[in-house]
C-alpha cells in the first residue's frame, strides 16, 4: 500500500508504536491546565465543565463530531473567543500556572506564547518574507540581519526554506495551499510561542501536503507544546501523543492515543472511532 | 407563438435589452463628448476671411469676416420678419459671420442670408488682427509706423510687420513679467510690512529698533519700486513707438497701436500647415494663458489651476477624516441602533443638494470659522478679512464635507470585504487591535478607499453651485500659489473652470464671442476631470495589484 492511500484509508495503528513508550499522563510536565470550564454563547452552554492537562511538548489531538466544541476549547487557549460578542467563560485556564483570564494578562503578550495556525491558510497579501516578519516586527525587532536569521530559521522549521528561499520577496498569495499553511506555521513560530495550537491544519489540503504538514507537526514538538484540532482520526492518531475526545461540550475521555485507539474506556468513544456516528 | 415564448425563455431578450442600453448609454457619451469637441476645438481654427457684397433692403454694403454659423432658415418666418424675398425654396440659408471691428461699428457679428451674397471671394491680403481690446481687427494693412511716421507701406509693410510685431511682443511680455512678478512682490511685501507695522502698534509695542527695520524695510522696497517704474515707463514707451495702419472694409483707416496686438495674420493666403501650426499656438496660449476682455477672450490657466488645486486640496481633506470616521463606524464602535441611525444619516449626507452646503460654509467655515481666525490671529488686518472671507480653504473645507459620504461609505464597504481570517491571523500573532488595523487592515482595504476618492474626486471636480458661495471669483488676481511667501496662499479667492462656463456663457457682454469658449472649456473640464480620475485610477491599480487576496 502506497502511502498516500494510507493516509486517507484505515487507522494504521503500526503508526501509534512510535514515540509512546514514556506517556503516561501523570509523570508529563504540564503546560496548560483547563479547570472547571464552562463556556456559553450567549444562552447556548458550548463548553461544560471541561478539566484537562496538556503536556509540555507533547502533541494533543482533539476529536469529535462537528459542532462538539473541539474548535471552541482550542481558541480560549489563546483568547480568540474574546473577539466574539457575548461569549461568557467560566473556570480557569492556567498557562504554566497563570490564569490567562486574568484581568492583568495583556492579550497580545499571551498570543505570542500561544500560537495558532487556523483551518483555511490565511497568509497576508505581502511578500513571503514580510509574513514571516509580521509577528517580529510587531514585537519591535528592527535589526534586518537579525530579521533575516530568524526569518531563515522559521521558514527552515517550518520546512519551507528550500522551496521559497530564492523568491523570498514574491507574494505569499503566489504559494500553492500546503506552501501557504507551512509559511503560516513559520510565521508562528518565529516569534518562538511555547504552544502552537493548529486548528484542522491540514484539512483545506491536498494529500500530499497533509503529509508533509503531519511530518513538520512531528519535528516541532521538541520544542513547542503542539494542540491539535482534527476531523481526521487518522490524523489524530499519527500525529498526536494525547487524544481527547468530545462530544456535546463536553470531554469524554482523554488520554494517549494509543490507548484511546486501541482500548476506549467509554462506549461513546468507541463508537465515534470506529465510525459508528460522527 | 410558440417559438416567441420559446426565445423569450432563452433569455436572447434579455442580452439584447441590456446590450441596447449599454449602447444607447455609450452612444450619448460619445455623442455628447464630440459635439463639445468639435465645436469648442473648431474656435481655434483661423479660418478664411470672405468679402463679399451684401444687398440688404435694397443697398449694397461689403462684408468682410468669417463664417462661424449657418442654418436653415423657414421663408415664411423670414417674409414675416420683414424681408422681401423672391425665392423657389422654402428654406434659405443664414450665416452669421463674424466681422469683428467692434470699435468700428459697434458689433462683432452679422447675421446674413446666403442668397443675398454677391461677388464671395477670399482676397489674400485681408489680415486678421487679434487685439487686447476690442476683439479681433478685420482689414488691410496699409502701413507700419514708427513713432508717428510711416516707415512702410502697403507689400513692404506686409514684408516688415512680423518682425516688428515681435519685437513688441516680446517688449509687451517683459512689461507683464515686471507688472506681475516682480511689483507684485513688492506689493506684497509693502502689505506684509504694513501689517507688521499695524501689529506693533496694536501690541503697543515702541521699539525703536524694530519701527527703524520696518522704515528701512519700506524705503528699500520704494528703492526697488521706482526702479521698476523707471523700467516700466521706458518699455512702454517703447511698445507705443510702432504701431499698425489698417483699413477697413469700408475704406475707414483705423490706427492699432502695436503693444494691442496679440496676432495678426493672414488667413486667406496661409497653407494648411501653416494654419496647424497657428492653430496649436491658439490651442496652446487657451490653455496656458490668462483670460482677457471679462473671460471672453484669452486663456483659461487660472481656472484649471484652480479646479485642480481645490480639487486636490478636497482629496487630502477627505481622505483622512473619511477613513477615520469609517474605521471607527465599522471597527470599533459597538454595532446597534446608534450606529445603525448614524450610517443612514451618512448615507443620507450624499443626497443632500449641494447649495446646502455651499451655504453651510459660508455660514460656518467662512463667517464662524473664519471670522474668529481674523479676530484671533489676524487683528492687524481688520477690517479687512484674511479668512474671514471665500477662498480656497473654504472651498475645499465644505466640498471635503460634500464627498464625505462618499468616501466612507466606500472605505467602509472595504474594511467589510476584509476576511476575518486575515485579522484573526495577525491578532494571533500577538498583534493588537490597533496594529492588525495600521499594518493589514487598512493597507488591504486601501483600493476601496481609492475607490471612494474617486468618485469624491469626480463629484468635487464638477461642482459650482457652492462654490459660488464660498471661494469662487469670476476673475482672482493672483493664482492660491505663487513666489511669495508662504506660497500657498489658502485664504485667496479662486477661479473655477466650472463657474468660468456659467460666467462666460452667460454672463459676459459678448455671447456670441464667448460660445465657442464655452464648448472649449467644458470640453476642457471634462478633460481635466478625466485625468485626475484617471490618476486616482492608477493609484488604485497599483494598490489593488500589491494587496490581491487569491481568489479562492
Amino acid at each position: 500500500m502506497n502511502k498516500e492511500a494510507s493516509l486517507t484509508h484505515g487507522v494504521n495503528l503500526d503508526v501509534l508504536e512510535r514515540d509512546l513508550d514514556n506517556s503516561s499522563a501523570g509523570s508529563e510536565e504540564i503546560t496548560l491546565k483547563v479547570e472547571n470550564v464552562d463556556l456559553y454563547y450567549s444562552e447556548k452552554q458550548a463548553l461544560k465543565n471541561i478539566n484537562m492537562e496538556i503536556p509540555k511538548n507533547r502533541v494533543t489531538a482533539f476529536i469529535g463530531p462537528s459542532g462538539c466544541g473541539k474548535s471552541t476549547l482550542l481558541r480560549c487557549f489563546n483568547r480568540m473567543n474574546d473577539l466574539v460578542d457575548n461569549v461568557r467563560i467560566e473556570g480557569r485556564f492556567l498557562l504554566d500556572g497563570e490564569d490567562i483570564y486574568h484581568k492583568n494578562v495583556q492579550v497580545s503578550q499571551l498570543r505570542r506564547r500561544v500560537g495558532m495556525v487556523f483551518q483555511k491558510p490565511n497568509p497576508f497579501p505581502k511578500s513571503i518574507y514580510e509574513n514571516v516578519a509580521y509577528g517580529m516586527r510587531i514585537i519591535g525587532i528592527k535589526d534586518k540581519r537579525k530579521l533575516d536569521e530568524n526569518i531563515e530559521k522559521a521558514l527552515k522549521g517550518a520546512a519551507l526554506w528550500d522551496e521559497v528561499k530564492d523568491r523570498l520577496h514574491d507574494s505569499a498569495m503566489g504559494l500553492s495551499g500546503g506552501q501557504q499553511q507551512r509559511l503560516v506555521i513559520a510565521r508562528a513560530i518565529a516569534i518562538e510561542p511555547e504552544v502552537l495550537l493548529l486548528d484542522e491544519p491540514a484539512s483545506a489540503l491536498d494529500p500530499i501536503s497533509t503529509l508533509k504538514i503531519e511530518e513538520l507537526i512531528y519535528e516541532l514538538k521538541d520544542k513547542y507544546t503542539i494542540v491539535i484540532v482534527t476531523h481526521n482520526m487518522q490524523q489524530a492518531a499519527r500525529v498526536s501523543d494525547y487524544t481527547a475526545f468530545m462530544y456535546m461540550g463536553e470531554l469524554i475521555e482523554h488520554g494517549d492515543t494509543k490507548s484511546i485507539f486501541t482500548n476506549p474506556k467509554k462506549k461513546k468513544t468507541e463508537d465515534y472511532i470506529t465510525g459508528r456516528y460522527g | 407563438m410558440n417559438s416567441f415564448s420559446k426565445w423569450l425563455k432563452s433569455g436572447q431578450p434579455w442580452i439584447w435589452l441590456n446590450a441596447g442600453a449599454v449602447t444607447i448609454s455609450l452612444l450619448m457619451v460619445i455623442g455628447l463628448v464630440l459635439l463639445i469637441a468639435v465645436r469648442g476645438l473648431a474656435y481655434f481654427w483661423p479660418a478664411d476671411v470672405m468679402l463679399a457684397d451684401y444687398l440688404y433692403k435694397g443697398e449694397t454694403s461689403r462684408v468682410l469676416g468669417e463664417i462661424t454659423d449657418s442654418e436653415d432658415v423657414n421663408l415664411e418666418r423670414l417674409r414675416d420678419s420683414g424681408f422681401d424675398i423672391e425665392s423657389e425654396q422654402e428654406h434659405l440659408i443664414r450665416y452669421l459671420v463674424k466681422t469683428g471691428n467692434r470699435d468700428v461699428s459697434g458689433a462683432d457679428f452679422r447675421v446674413i442670408l446666403k442668397p443675398m451674397l454677391k461677388d464671395v471671394s477670399y482676397p489674400p491680403d485681408v489680415m486678421v488682427v487679434e487685439r487686447r481690446e476690442w476683439g479681433n481687427f478685420y482689414g488691410f494693412l496699409k502701413a507700419v509706423k514708427k513713432d508717428g511716421e510711416i516707415i512702410a507701406e502697403g507689400e513692404e509693410a506686409q514684408n516688415i510687420f512680423q518682425q516688428r510685431l515681435d519685437a513688441a511682443l516680446d517688449v509687451f511680455e517683459q512689461i507683464s513679467t515686471i507688472r506681475k512678478h516682480d511689483i507684485g512682490a513688492i506689493n506684497y511685501n509693502m502689505e506684509r510690512l504694513r501689517l507688521r507695522e499695524r501689529r506693533l502698534e496694536l501690541d503697543g509695542d515702541t521699539d525703536p529698533a524694530r519701527q527703524a527695520e520696518i522704515i528701512k524695510d519700506k524705503k528699500a522696497l520704494d528703492e526697488e519700486y521706482k526702479l521698476l517704474q523707471a523700467k516700466l515707463a521706458t518699455l512702454t514707451k517703447k511698445i507705443q513707438r510702432d504701431s499698425l495702419v489698417m483699413e477697413t472694409v469700408d475704406g475707414k483707416r483705423v490706427e492699432i497701436n502695436m503693444g494691442k496686438v496679440v496676432h495678426a495674420y493672414f488667413p486667406n493666403a496661409m497653407s494648411v500647415l501653416d494654419k496647424l501650426g497657428f492653430y496649436f499656438t491658439k490651442l496652446w496660449e487657451f490653455v496656458s494663458d490668462e483670460p482677457r476682455e471679462a473671460n471672453t477672450e484669452g486663456g483659461i490657466f487660472p481656472a484649471i489651476f484652480g479646479t485642480v488645486m481645490m480639487v486636490l486640496l478636497m482629496a487630502i481633506l477627505v481622505t483622512p477624516f473619511g477613513v477615520v470616521a469609517a474605521v471607527y463606524l465599522r471597527e470599533y464602535a459597538k454595532q446597534g441602533l446608534v450606529i445603525r441611525l448614524i450610517r443612514i444619516a451618512v448615507n443620507n449626507l450624499a443626497g443632500v443638494p449641494s447649495i446646502v452646503y455651499g451655504i453651510f460654509g459660508l455660514g460656518f467655515f467662512v463667517y464662524f470659522l473664519g471670522g474668529n481666525i481674523d479676530a484671533l490671529f489676524f487683528p492687524e488686518a481688520a477690517p479687512a478679512p484674511v479668512f474671514g472671507t471665500p477662498g480656497i480653504l473654504w472651498s475645499s473645507l465644505t466640498l471635503a464635507l460634500l464627498t464625505l459620504p462618499v468616501v466612507i461609505v466606500a472605505t467602509e464597504e472595504g474594511l467589510s470585504r476584509i476576511p476575518r481570517s486575515i485579522r484573526e491571523g495577525s491578532l494571533a500573532l500577538g498583534a493588537t487591535k490597533a496594529e492588525t488595523l495600521w499594518r493589514t487592515v487598512l493597507p488591504m482595504a486601501s483600493p476601496a478607499m481609492m475607490t471612494g476618492l474617486i468618485l469624491a474626486v469626480a463629484r468635487a471636480a464638477g461642482e459650482v453651485a457652492p462654490l459660488m458661495l464660498v471661494g469662487v471669483v469670476k476673475l482672482a488676481p493672483s493664482l492660491p500659489l505663487d513666489a511669495n511667501f508662504p506660497f500657498l496662499h489658502m485664504e485667496r479667492k479662486f477661479m473655477h473652470l466650472g463657474f468660468h462656463i456659467y460666467d462666460v456663457g452667460f454672463q459676459s457682454p459678448n455671447v456670441e464671442a464667448a460660445r465657442p469658449l464655452v464648448y472649449a472649456t467644458s470640453l476642457l473640464l471634462i478633460i481635466v476631470i478625466v485625468l485626475l480620475n484617471l490618476f486616482a485610477i492608477r493609484i488604485r491599480n497599483r494598490l489593488r495589484e500589491n494587496y490581491r487576496m487569491l481568489e479562492n
